[in-house]
């Protein structure tokens, strides 16, 4: 037996274990020839056989770069390489360089990193192409696994966050305060009219609420806002809606009431009230309101854009009376009658 | 019960009986609601009603059914998903019974609180096993002769299923495979994207 031989024998020992220990090996020789590749390797270029080629004219070196020639190559023994094929699809493989003993070429161990899953599609490969130790197959069936399950959970999301929206659109409840909202009141106000019953709308503004808000913080802010709702809660009958319309905005109606009188005798409590400082961690908040009223019985028929902007005239002529007022939107219009009548005969 | 169980039952019924049943059913059943969603849990009480009010309406047995439904979760094409994951079990029907051993923790490595009953393969001799399901899941062996059935079809190969009784609180499923290689098989890629 020559000594050729010798290698011979053992070389075609070694691919064979090779092919079943780590199916995506390159056996090179000294001169960086590709003797045998494993069968999945091989499945990469089914058409072009890869032994007898040069490696670095099948694979590119991608890290370290500056490696070009095959000298260099062994003297990356034990070091990780990333590798590409040169011609498309140009998959990405990690690589171990192991050489053989004397010099005699080196296994260069390739697996594919995480382009296993694009590789798997392209190359159609099957269970059977990775070793038995290999965790390809578990890290695919994971992926698929976890993916079908993130899939569930998203659109389970994305309904949950519909209904909450649509919930929201529904509630009648200002958040903050927990009196109603501006739709809940809105609501209210057509069910009074449609039922042709008389109420009074009042509109209540805080003054001094921004300076509130500057100078102690949204904090003493919202709870500004909140003993300021409370108040008018405890001010006014059960079935006398308290609405928060807007920032620092209230809107209450009464319902049946349309003796001014009365109306006044509340607007003068509320004001006095609300302007107690209210104490906020340690800080003395300040505040009072301005107030407009209008009576539904003032309009025939009455519509609730008609007596919103008419309680919303009465609550202006008030903050321009300075603040702390309340006016009604009768006397208003009592005052624009004298205004025409004194002005006319000028004219 | 996991609503991903709950949402099968339901798949399974729209797709073989009709949306009519469902709603049916889930009205005899006094859920409150027609659509499971499969990322919630539900109490064990809810599937218990909807499978006795399925049992009644179909006036078939409880058993029968669930085979169907085992059936249905590999073969039905709404459920490929489904076939695929049970295929990343081993290249061969064979393989693919022995991977039914890990079939709980599979399952529990996608969604962590699905827990399935253990199963245990015994191989009789080469062409003949043992599957003991472990009590935990009513049913769940029915469901199983259903899914081994189909995946046996899925692979190609020949088996005949059946109970075998009970040892112990475990309930016992025979497998015959008379040929391994007995027809084409369904295809298998490991890659989604090749496959679709």
């Amino acid at each position: 037996m020559t000594w050729g031989a010798q290698v011979m024998i053992d070389t075609e020992n070694l691919a064979t274990l090779l092919d079943t220990l780590c199916p995506m090996f390159v056996l090179v020789d000294d001169g960086g020839r590709i003797i045998r590749v494993g069968p999945t390797l091989q499945k990469l270029r089914p058409d072009q056989p890869m032994a007898g080629k040069n490696f670095l004219d099948v694979f590119e070196l991608v890290r370290p770069r500056a490696v070009t020639t095959i000298s260099a190559l062994m003297t990356l023994a034990g070091a990780k390489v990333h590798l590409k094929l040169h011609d498309t699809p140009r998959t990405a493989l990690k690589g171990l360089i192991a050489p053989l003993p004397h010099g005699k070429g080196a296994v260069i161990n390739l697996s594919f990193g995480i382009s296993i899953l694009d590789a798997v599609g392209d190359y159609a490969l099957t269970s059977a192409d990775f070793s038995g130790t290999d965790l390809a197959v578990e890290l695919l069936y994971l992926v698929e696994a976890k993916s079908a399950a993130m899939e569930a959970s998203r659109s389970l999301n994305l309904r949950l966050q519909g209904a909450m929206l649509a919930a929201e659109e529904q509630a009648f409840t200002d958040m903050l305060t927990g009196v109603k909202n501006r739709r809940a009141m809105d609501v209210f106000l057509g069910h009074l009219i449609s039922g042709n019953s008389p109420f009074a709308l009042m509109h209540l503004d805080l003054d001094f609420f921004k300076s509130v808000n500057d100078r102690f913080g949204h904090a003493a802010g919202d709870y500004v806002l909140q003993q300021a709702a409370r108040i008018m809660v405890e001010e006014t009958r059960n079935d006398d809606t308290v609405a928060r319309i807007g920032g620092d905005e209230f809107v209450i109606i009464f319902k049946g009431l349309a003796d001014e009188i009365i109306i006044s005798a509340i607007a003068g409590r509320l004001i006095d009230r609300l302007q107690i400082p209210m104490v906020f961690e340690n800080n003395t908040c300040r505040i009072s309101a301005s107030i407009g009223t209008a009576l539904s019985t003032q309009f025939t028929p009455p519509k609730a854009a008609e007596v919103l902007h008419a309680a919303d005239l009465a609550l202006y002529e008030a903050k321009r009376n300075g603040r702390s007022r309340h006016c009604l939107y009768s006397t208003l219009v009592d005052l624009q009658r004298t205004n025409a009548a004194t002005d006319t005969p000028s004219e | 019960m996991h609503g991903l169980i709950n949402r099968a039952i339901q798949s399974f019924v729209c797709a073989t009986y009709g949306q009519s049943c469902w709603l049916r059913v889930t009205e005899a059943a006094d859920l409150g609601f027609a659509e499971f969603e499969a990322m919630l849990v539900y109490d064990d009480d809810v599937t218990v009603r909807v499978m006795d009010a399925l049992c009644a309406d179909l006036n078939r047995p409880r058993a029968e059914i669930l085979e169907d439904l085992g059936t249905y979760l590999v073969s039905h094409p709404n459920m490929e998903d489904l076939r695929r994951l049970l295929r990343f079990g081993g290249v061969t029907y064979v393989e693919f019974l022995h991977s039914l051993d890990d079939l709980s923790d599979r399952v529990r490595l996608a969604v962590s609180d699905l827990s399935l009953p253990e199963l245990e393969l015994r191989e009789v001799n080469p062409m003949e096993y043992q599957l003991c399901c472990h009590p935990g899941l009513p049913g769940f062996s029915s469901v199983m002769v259903g899914v081994l059935r189909a995946m046996a079809d899925d692979y190609g190969a020949l088996a005949m299923l059946s109970h075998d009784g009970q040892e112990g609180e475990a309930d016992v499923i025979s497998i015959v495979l008379v040929e391994s290689a007995f027809a084409e098989g369904r295809h298998f890629d490991l890659g989604r994207a090749s496959y679709d």
